[in-house]
């Protein structure tokens, strides 16, 4: 009788102390989040004006905004988003309504997942080695064409997952009524599955709108006004990458700017797809 | 019953077009929108095999010329063009060390919490601002490493460890030096917080999946909550558990700009944790524009290859345990 309230003891006390670091543990990660924004805000609010938007990144020593590299940064993923959508929605429709059994599917599957978390950097030479090395310079089409590759996994994933969610028995009424496979698909599956395919795009949105590494060797970077995309243009991401690590302090002040514009969009992003999401869950 | 394929297609019936030229072309359409849709999924590992062969390509110079020796040679020379891979995949392996071995204990953790012990009205915040963290771009965790993190940690920590580990044998090398903030050890504490929110997710997510009937026979048997933790969920979700390792493994391995920023970018092995050092994808982002000459390009082209065979193997590991563990739930 002696040892067992001892035992109970112990046991309650270990107890007490993991349940103590599951909670310091959880203290632990958000804190960070708190601590990476409230510096963002904090080194990044006070140098939001107009001018931001409206100037050229400017030469060391000299007032200016970030007018080319946003542009830049919005014309490339834009480009991205039209590549990627349409192969990663049509590849992600075969694999949930025609092949959703077969071997192909299974392959697709695999290699897909394992696109959505490859490095970024490695997709970045891909397209170096066949853009720029075959055009023999830097371009924002290469810059495009390297975010479309990471939009096409996460598209692929979302649709696959949402129209396998789509109840087989809307798919029956539609044939029974006559309709053909194809017209099914795009007037039954994919209206039922809007909301989760939308939010796939929003998400891969902000997951290419932060990308840095394969822009490095794809669409470079240019210091001028240039939406030409046979020639380098200038990225949000390369150019707070540039503009941090140079010795000035104005150039410094404006990699936070961007950095905290950056942040808020994909923020943004990603909020809206989880609303997105939810509303379509609780419906 | 044909009337809704006829509106379906654009054509009005009081146009009194053929109905079997109707169905005809309402069967090519079916026919080309299948076969579309399987060329875009064939596309998928079209991008695949286009980024490994272009590696390969990419890399056949400095293999040719360096041979095996690429892989285990530290010097990287680009005057003498003399090129290893050795430090920089030395740099990648210690660096994704330190963040699991910090981001795993942290992140179970979390995931124990979310599932056994938060009031059910706080999960879902939480669950949400551990994704957004998984959200924000590496190039921001690398900004905020070289201006805030690293300065903190040679200011305050490091310091610290380097006179608390100076007595003891083997710690007191690897915490040896003088604090520079920037170098191995900043690069593996910034890859644990940004590996952190996908441990915890993935984990979070195989914890839920396990049967609640399990859970309540032991608590039933008056287990504690770490207990029912330690015995029961985590040997049922284990599999799971390491395929969300796994797979944070992967993305620590390739994260190229948070650590660019911090690393330090010296093409040595140093002993010292706290020593600047450089892995794979910094090397690339750092030095790839600026390459000069044929054979440098190359060299740096196969270390992508390298990262690329490197992560590929730990990605896919991960995808087939937690394959198997979807089949399991599945049955």
């Amino acid at each position: 009788m002696a040892r067992a309230p001892s035992l109970y003891a112990s046991r309650r006390r270990r107890n007490a102390i993991t349940m103590g670091l599951s909670f310091g543990a959880t203290a632990f990660g958000l804190s960070w989040l708190v601590l990476i924004l409230a510096v963002l805000l904090w080194e990044g609010f006070s140098g939001l004006s107009l001018a931001v938007f409206t100037e050229m990144t400017p030469p060391p020593g000299a007032a200016g905004g970030l007018l080319n590299p946003i542009m830049g940064s919005l014309v490339m993923t834009t480009i991205a988003v039209l590549i990627g959508t349409p192969l990663g929605i049509l590849a992600g429709t075969y694999m949930a309504e025609y092949g959703r059994y077969d071997k192909l599917t299974s392959v697709v599957r695999f290699i897909n997942d394992i696109l959505l978390s490859a490095p970024s950097i490695v997709i970045g030479l891909f397209v170096y080695e066949i853009m720029v090395a075959q055009m023999g310079h830097f371009s924002g089409w290469a810059g495009a064409v390297s975010l479309a590759v990471i939009v096409v996994p996460v598209v692929v994933r979302t649709t696959e997952d949402m129209l396998t969610l789509v109840p087989d028995t809307l798919r029956e009424a539609a044939a029974s009524i006559g309709l053909p496979r194809s017209l099914m698909i795009q007037k039954v599956a994919y209206r039922a599955a809007r909301a989760g395919m939308i939010t796939g795009v929003l998400l891969a949105i902000a997951r290419i709108s932060g990308e840095t590494a394969p822009l490095l060797f794809t669409a470079l970077n240019n210091q001028f006004w240039s939406l030409d995309l046979n020639a380098p243009v200038a990225s949000l991401p390369v150019v707070i990458f540039q503009f941090a690590l140079s010795p000035y302090k104005d150039w410094q002040s404006l990699a936070w700017t961007g950095a905290l514009i950056i942040t808020m969009a994909v923020l943004a992003l990603s909020i809206i797809a989880r609303l997105l999401a939810a509303q379509r869950r609780s419906s | 019953m044909v009337d809704v394929a006829l509106q379906a297609s654009g054509i009005s019936i009081a146009e009194q077009i053929d109905r079997a030229k109707v169905l005809e072309r309402l069967r090519l359409g079916d026919v080309a929108f299948r076969h579309i849709t399987r060329a875009a999924a064939v596309t998928v590992l079209v991008i695949l095999g286009g980024i490994i062969v272009s590696l390969v390509w990419g890399s056949l110079p400095a293999l040719r010329t360096f041979g095996v020796s690429f892989l285990y040679e530290e010097v990287w020379n680009p005057v003498t063009e003399k090129f290893g891979a050795i430090a920089p995949i030395y740099g990648t392996v210690v660096t994704s060390l330190i963040a699991m071995l910090i981001a795993v204990p942290v992140g179970l953790f979390i995931a124990l919490f979310l599932t056994e012990l938060c009031p059910m009205w706080l999960r879902r915040p939480i669950g949400i601002a551990i994704e957004l963290l998984a959200g924000i771009p590496s190039i921001i965790y690398g900004i905020w490493g070289l201006f805030v993190f690293a300065p903190f940690l040679q200011q305050y920590v490091q310091p610290f460890l380097i006179t608390i580990f100076g007595p003891i044998p083997v710690l007191s090398t690897l915490f040896e030096g003088p604090p520079y903030g920037i170098g191995i050890f900043t690069a593996g504490l910034i890859l644990a917080i940004m590996v952190l929110p996908f441990i915890t997710s993935i984990s979070r997510d195989v914890f839920e999946a396990v049967p609640p009937v399990l859970k309540e026979a032991a608590y039933g048997l008056g287990c504690t909550t770490w207990e029912v933790a330690r015995y029961v969920v985590l040997p049922y979700a284990r599999v799971g558990v390491i395929g969300g390792v796994m797979l944070g493994l992967g993305r620590a391995l390739g994260e190229t700009m948070a650590v660019t920023f911090v690393i330090g970018n010296a093409h040595r092995i140093s002993g010292s944790l706290l020593a600047p050092g450089t892995t794979i994808s910094a090397t690339i982002a750092n030095e790839f524009t600026e390459a000069v000459g044929d054979l440098y390009t190359s060299s740096l082209i196969a270390l992508g290859l390298i990262l690329f065979l490197i992560t590929f193997v730990v990605l896919a590991i991960a995808r087939l345990m937690l394959m198997r563990l979807n089949a399991r739930v599945g049955v």
